[in-house]
């Protein structure tokens, strides 16, 4: 007989009732619906509209990647980091390379740091105009900010296609570096990206925030209180919307972040509002550290010549490396017992830490502010199930 | 068939001649809806697919559905989990005739580089019927809209009848599309026998190479 069964799905379930006898509806949200970004469910109960009850369910994108990197070498986990969030291969890579880093003791070369800033920040500006313009798609502003969003991607899409080869999954950072080079003219290109950044902020915010759609929408909406947030682990954007000033560049200044100059946006209500509106403002602040950071690019070496590629097998210990992702906190742990594969391979991933709290922020609203308030979480379900 | 050059002299007189096989083929290949279905990382490069760049409404297929009742084209766009599978045979079972599907990306295919996990499908094609196979990971938009013309061709040389008439106009459907469970050790049945067979193992080392003697 099998030593483990899953539970049947139960057809018909027994109505549930709201206190005053009143039977309560029960949807299912998901795996396959148009808001949920991905294979993610919601079980709802709703009192007329009402959300009374919301139990996430998730699973539906479960790819063993914390298996996979205990069966396989340090690099080749490489190329996995980056399908964890999909939008943002190149800070996944970033926060393996850093755990790695920390395991064995590897000094990255000046150079290769800077081009993991500039990388990174990037990665920041794609993932936050595309979060907002799915945002707006959630809203019912149909194709339109989308399409804006997507195309402004494509600018930086085009930039990591031409540095790493690949559009979404670059493979880009190796322990002690970078993998390849700046191509001829990179430069230059991605100053003309940063330079015209700031014209479509201003059209994307001239278009969005002062729109009173917007704001009726989303003003007051899963409001997150500060306490909340940081009980329940809450990091990145979402924690800041809060008003709690907690950047990780800040705080643990990881690579060279203590050399730039930026501030850390901070939102008041913590509301889908607030939620949206820091992260246009970040991306204000990520086009700062991108002009101080391409202004300061040195020559020099970009990879550490002193890092093994074949045969890596760092001293048996624990190391935890994390940095700012563009949704929050991401953290690679890793245990090496000396040999060629980690003993546990362990991610933080930011997402599903943020989706934890989904059913403080939904109670009592509608079900239809349940779609916007998880779009204001960003998620990606790669990250969320693993 | 009709002779091409009388058709074309009739076209000048402004009669336009067809076959009832031709216009239905044409409204089929030109108006594909698909469903608004994605599973993981391909399907980022989907939306990217239908935004303004690469702009799939180019070929009448901008109207992404969400519900399967009117969708005809399933792009299986990423890794499909054990959980998940159940649920897209069942999407695919709704949806209504004629359909297709593209399986985009190496997840859909075989299982990609989750092929070794214990939790992965390892290709859509065990359960559905797959027309389309695009590689990649992810495919590019290019390459998806390679593939759909790929599929838009296809439909194109479809009769509607005699015995190479598509499966959904016979009368005898050709299998069942069994919905998986969830079971103890995989989903059962593990594959759907009509549509996919097991390949032959053979090991290269020991087996006889075609047109060796022997001695």
């Amino acid at each position: 007989m099998s030593t483990f069964s899953a539970p049947a799905m139960e057809l018909t379930p027994k109505p549930s009732y709201a206190a005053d006898g009143a039977q309560l509806l029960e949807v299912s949200m998901g795996p396959q619906h148009p808001s949920t970004h991905g294979v993610f469910r919601m079980d709802v109960a709703l009192d007329g509209e009402t959300v009374v009850k919301l139990k996430p369910i998730f699973g539906y994108l479960h790819r063993n990647h914390e298996k996979l990197g205990e069966d396989q070498s340090y690099i080749a986990s490489m190329p996995y980091t980056d399908r964890l969030d999909y939008f943002c291969s190149m800070t996944n890579n970033w926060a393996y390379a850093l755990a790695v880093e920390k395991l064995a003791g590897i000094v990255v070369p000046e150079r290769a740091e800077y081009l993991r800033v500039i990388t990174a920040e990037l990665t920041r500006l794609q993932n936050h105009t595309s979060l907002v313009g799915f945002l707006m798609q959630d809203m019912g502003a149909s194709g339109t900010p989308l399409m804006y969003a997507f195309r402004e991607r494509e600018k930086i899409l085009d930039l990591f296609e031409s540095l790493s080869g690949a559009r979404m999954m670059c493979n880009y950072m190796r322990f002690g570096g970078c993998r390849v080079d700046l191509p001829k003219g990179w430069q230059q290109q991605a100053q003309s990206v940063v330079d015209a950044y700031p014209k479509f902020l201003d059209e994307f915010e001239a278009l969005l925030t002062s729109n009173e759609i917007l704001m009726a929408r989303t003003q007051g909406v899963g409001a997150l209180s500060s306490e909340l947030a940081i009980a329940a682990g809450i990091t990145g954007p979402m924690l800041r919307a809060s008003g709690v000033n907690y950047d990780l560049r800040k705080v643990d200044a990881y690579g060279i972040y203590d050399r730039f100059q930026f501030r850390v946006p901070l939102g008041d209500h913590g509301d889908v509002y607030d939620r949206c509106m820091v992260r246009l403002l970040e991306m204000r602040e990520s086009l700062e550290i991108l002009k101080q950071a391409l202004r300061d690019l040195p020559e020099g070496p970009i990879q550490d010549p002193k890092t093994k590629v074949r045969n890596f097998k760092p001293k048996p210990g624990e190391a935890y490396g994390r940095i700012e992702a563009p949704k929050g906190e991401l953290g690679f742990y890793l245990i090496s017992d000396g040999s060629a594969n980690p003993y546990r391979f362990r991610v933080r991933p930011p997402s599903l830490i943020n989706l934890t709290i989904l059913e403080d922020l939904c109670l009592g609203r509608n079900i239809a502010d349940v779609v916007i308030i998880l779009g204001s979480v960003d998620i990606v379900m790669g990250e969320v199930d693993r | 068939m009709m002779d091409e050059a009388l058709k074309q002299e009739l076209r000048k007189q402004g009669i336009v001649a067809t076959t009832l096989q031709e216009l239905y083929n044409w409204g089929r290949r030109n108006s594909l809806w698909p469903l608004n279905f994605g599973l993981a990382c391909c399907a980022i490069e989907m939306i990217a697919t239908t935004m303004a760049r690469y702009d799939l409404a180019r070929f009448g297929a901008e109207v992404f559905r969400p519900s399967p009742r009117q969708a005809d084209l399933m792009i299986v766009a990423g890794t499909i989990t054990k959980k998940m599978a159940p649920q897209v045979v069942r999407l695919y079972n709704q949806m209504p005739e004629p359909k297709y599907v593209i399986a985009m990306g190496a997840c859909a295919i075989s299982g990609g580089p989750f092929k070794q996990g214990y939790n992965v499908l390892k290709g859509i094609d065990r359960y559905i019927p797959v027309d389309i196979y695009i590689p990649g990971c992810p495919p590019r938009p290019e390459a998806l809209i390679d593939g759909f013309m790929a599929l838009q061709r296809k439909i194109e040389g479809q009769t509607i009848t005699g015995e190479g008439r598509p499966d959904f106009m016979k009368d005898e459907p050709s299998c069942d599309f069994v919905v998986p469970e969830f079971a103890a050790h995989d989903l059962l049945p593990t594959s759907n026998q009509g549509v996919w067979e097991a390949p032959q193992l053979v090991n290269i080392t020991t087996a006889e190479k075609p047109g060796t003697v022997k001695a």
